[in-house]
C-alpha cells in the first residue's frame, strides 16, 4: 500500500490513529514541540494504581508525528509506569517499521510527550 | 474517478504529439548533430536549428538567442555565473530576490568565494518584488540583478518590465528565471527587457533533460562547461537531440493553444478558489490575487499541517504540492531538522503557518468535475485534521487563533 517514503505501519497508523482524542480527567498531560518547527503532540493518560489504563492522543503534524503518537499510546497501554519510561523513541520507530531520516524527530517528541506526562502525573500525585 | 493532477507547477506529463515527434532522434535519427556533413547526423542538425527556431518564437527572440542546456538550474547557473564572471570588471555586486528557485538563490554562496557581494532584494505580502528596496540595495558596484518572472509557489508574477526599464537605465543586467511563465501564458522577451531568461519545456508538456537560455543579442557571458564548440559555444556537449526536438514541439503547440489554456485554466482556478473560500473555515490565500500565473491556487488553513492534508489528498486520488517543511524536504535532514519554505517566510507567513500551505496547480487537461471532486472531499480532511489538532482545541477554549480573534 505505501508508495512514499513512508512503511504500511505508518501509512495505517496515520489514516487509522489509534486512541485519538482527550481524557477529560487525565490523571497526567503532556504537551511537546512547537508549531514553528511543525509539530505539536499533546498526550493524555488514565493512570490506576501504577498501570496505564487508557492513553490517548491530539496531534498537530505530519504523518509520521501522527503515526508516532498513535503507535506511542498503542505501546504504552496496560504497561506499568516504570515499563512506559523504558519505551524509547527507537521503539517507537521500530513499531512503526521504521520512518525516513528526516522524520526520525517525530518518534523523539512522542518518547518527549510520553515522559512529559508522566512527570505530570507524578506532580498531580505529589500535590495530592 | 482516475487520479487527479493537480501539481502542474512542478512538472507537466509530456504530450503525445510531442513525444510522438522525439521518438524518430531516438533510434531512426540519432547520428551526432555535429556530424551535420553526413547524413546521419545532417537531419539532427537541422532538427536542432528547426526547434530553436520554434522556441526563439515562443518568447520573441532571435534563433541566435537560444542556448539549449540540460535543465532550468542549469540555465539559471549558466546566467548568473556566466553573466557575472564576464562583467566582473564593472562591479561585483548582484542582487537576487527574496523568493528566487534554489538554483538561484544557492549560487550565493558560490559567488561569494569568487568576490561577489549578493544582497536580497524583500517581496511584499502578495511577493511582488520591493522596488524601493531594490532601488535602495542598487549601488555604482551593482552589475546583476535576478527576478523570477512568476514564482510557482505562490502563483505571483513579477513586473519584470517595470523592474528591466529601472536598471537598464542604470546599465545593470536583468536575468529572469522563465521557468514558470514561458509556455504557460505569452511571454516577449523583447518587451520584457530581461538580458537572459530561462526557458524550460517540462513545465508546459514539453521533456525533462532540456531547457533554454535566452541571450539577448550582444551580451557578455562566460561559460562553465568547456569542451566543444556546440551551442556556439556556451554549452559543449553532444545535444540531446530528442529532447530539443520535444522542446520545439511543445514551443509550438503551447503558442497555437495559448489562448484556450489561459482562458480554461483562469475559469477553472477560480471556481477551486471560490469554492475553498467559501467551504473552508480560517483558509488565507497566499500569493498575488490577480497577477498570479492562470491555474494557480494556494493557500494555508490555520490548525491543519501540509504534509498531512497532501497525504490525505493524495489518498484520496489527488496530487497536490505542500509547503511544508515536512513534505518539501521529505529526505533532507538540515541543522533544525526541518525547513520552513523560503517563499513563505519571504511574504511574512509565519512558520506555524508555513507548514500548512498546500498548491493546486491545474494543467490543460484538468476538466470542471475534477474541481468540483477535490471541493466535495477537502471540507472532510480538513475538519478531520482540525478535530485531531490540539491548537484548533486551544484556540476554541481560548477565542484566540493563529495570528487572529477566532
Amino acid at each position: 500500500m505505501a508508495k512514499g517514503p513512508y512503511s504500511d505501519k505508518v501509512m495505517d497508523h496515520f489514516m487509522n490513529p489509534r486512541n485519538m482524542g482527550e481524557i477529560e480527567d487525565a490523571d497526567g498531560v503532556g504537551e511537546v514541540g512547537n508549531p514553528a518547527c511543525g509539530d505539536v503532540m499533546k498526550l493524555y493518560l488514565k493512570i490506576e494504581g501504577d498501570k496505564i489504563v487508557d492513553a490517548k492522543f491530539k496531534t498537530f503534524g505530519c504523518g509520521a508525528a501522527i503515526a508516532s503518537s498513535s503507535m506511542t499510546t498503542e505501546l504504552i497501554k496496560g504497561k506499568t509506569i516504570d515499563e512506559a519510561l523504558r519505551i524509547s523513541n527507537e521503539a517507537v520507530t521500530e513499531a512503526l517499521g521504521g520512518l525516513p531520516p528526516a522524520k526520525q524527530h517525530c518518534s523523539v517528541l512522542a518518547e518527549e510527550a510520553l515522559k512529559v506526562a508522566l512527570e505530570d502525573y507524578k506532580k498531580k500525585k505529589e500535590q495530592g | 474517478m482516475d487520479r487527479i493532477y493537480l501539481d502542474h507547477a512542478s512538472t507537466t506529463p509530456v504530450d503525445r504529439q510531442v513525444l510522438d515527434a522525439m521518438l524518430p532522434y531516438f533510434i531512426e535519427q540519432f547520428g551526432n548533430p555535429s556530424s551535420a556533413l553526413i547524413e546521419e547526423g545532417g537531419m539532427p542538425n537541422k532538427a536542432i536549428d528547426e526547434a530553436r527556431n520554434k522556441v526563439a518564437k515562443l518568447v520573441n527572440a532571435e534563433k541566435e538567442e537560444i542556448i539549449f542546456t540540460g535543465s532550468a538550474t542549469e540555465s539559471n547557473n549558466l546566467a548568473i555565473k556566466g553573466l557575472a564572471l564576464a562583467n566582473k570588471d564593472k562591479g561585483k555586486k548582484i542582487l537576487i530576490s527574496d523568493i528566487e528557485h534554489y538554483s538561484v538563490m544557492n549560487q550565493a554562496d558560490f559567488l561569494r568565494k569568487f568576490g561577489f557581494e549578493v544582497d536580497f532584494i524583500k517581496v511584499d505580502n502578495y511577493g511582488i518584488v520591493d522596488l524601493e528596496d531594490l532601488k535602495n540595495k542598487l549601488t555604482d558596484n551593482t552589475i546583476l540583478v535576478s527576478v523570477m518572472h512568476a514564482n510557482l509557489e505562490i502563483g505571483t508574477i513579477e513586473p519584470i518590465e517595470e523592474i528591466a526599464l529601472f536598471l537598464m537605465e542604470r546599465g545593470v543586467l536583468l536575468h529572469s528565471d522563465g521557468t514558470g511563465t514561458c509556455g504557460r501564458i505569452p511571454v516577449d522577451v523583447k518587451n520584457l527587457g530581461v538580458d537572459t531568461m530561462t526557458i524550460s519545456p517540462h513545465q508546459f508538456y514539453g521533456p525533462k533533460g532540456v531547457a533554454a537560455l535566452y541571450m539577448k543579442r550582444g551580451t557578455k557571458l562566460i561559460s562553465f562547461i568547456q569542451g566543444g564548440s556546440q551551442e556556439m559555444g556556451y554549452r559543449a556537449g553532444t545535444e540531446n537531440v530528442p529532447g530539443i526536438v520535444g522542446f520545439g514541439e511543445a514551443a509550438r503547440i503551447a503558442m497555437e493553444e495559448m489562448d484556450e489554456r489561459v482562458e480554461g485554466l483562469t475559469r477553472l482556478s477560480r471556481r477551486l478558489w471560490d469554492g475553498l473560500a467559501s467551504s473552508i473555515e480560517y483558509i488565507h490565500f497566499t500569493g498575488h490575487p490577480t497577477k498570479r500565473l492562470p491555474g494557480h491556487t494556494s493557500f494555508w488553513i490555520e490548525f491543519v499541517e501540509g504534509e498531512s492534508l497532501l497525504l490525505w489528498l493524495n489518498l484520496n486520488g489527488i496530487a497536490s504540492a505542500s509547503g511544508s517543511a515536512c513534505a518539501s524536504n521529505m529526505m533532507a535532514v538540515d541543522e533544525t531538522g526541518l525547513r520552513a519554505s523560503h517563499v513563505l517566510t519571504a511574504v511574512g507567513v509565519p512558520p506555524e503557518i508555513c507548514s500548512g500551505s498546500i498548491s493546486f496547480s491545474l494543467g490543460k487537461d484538468n476538466k470542471t468535475e475534477e474541481v468540483e471532486h477535490v471541493l466535495s472531499v477537502i471540507p472532510g480532511i480538513v475538519k478531520r485534521l482540525m478535530g485531531m489538532s490540539p491548537l484548533y482545541e486551544k484556540a476554541r477554549k481560548s477565542g484566540i487563533s493563529m495570528g487572529k480573534e477566532v
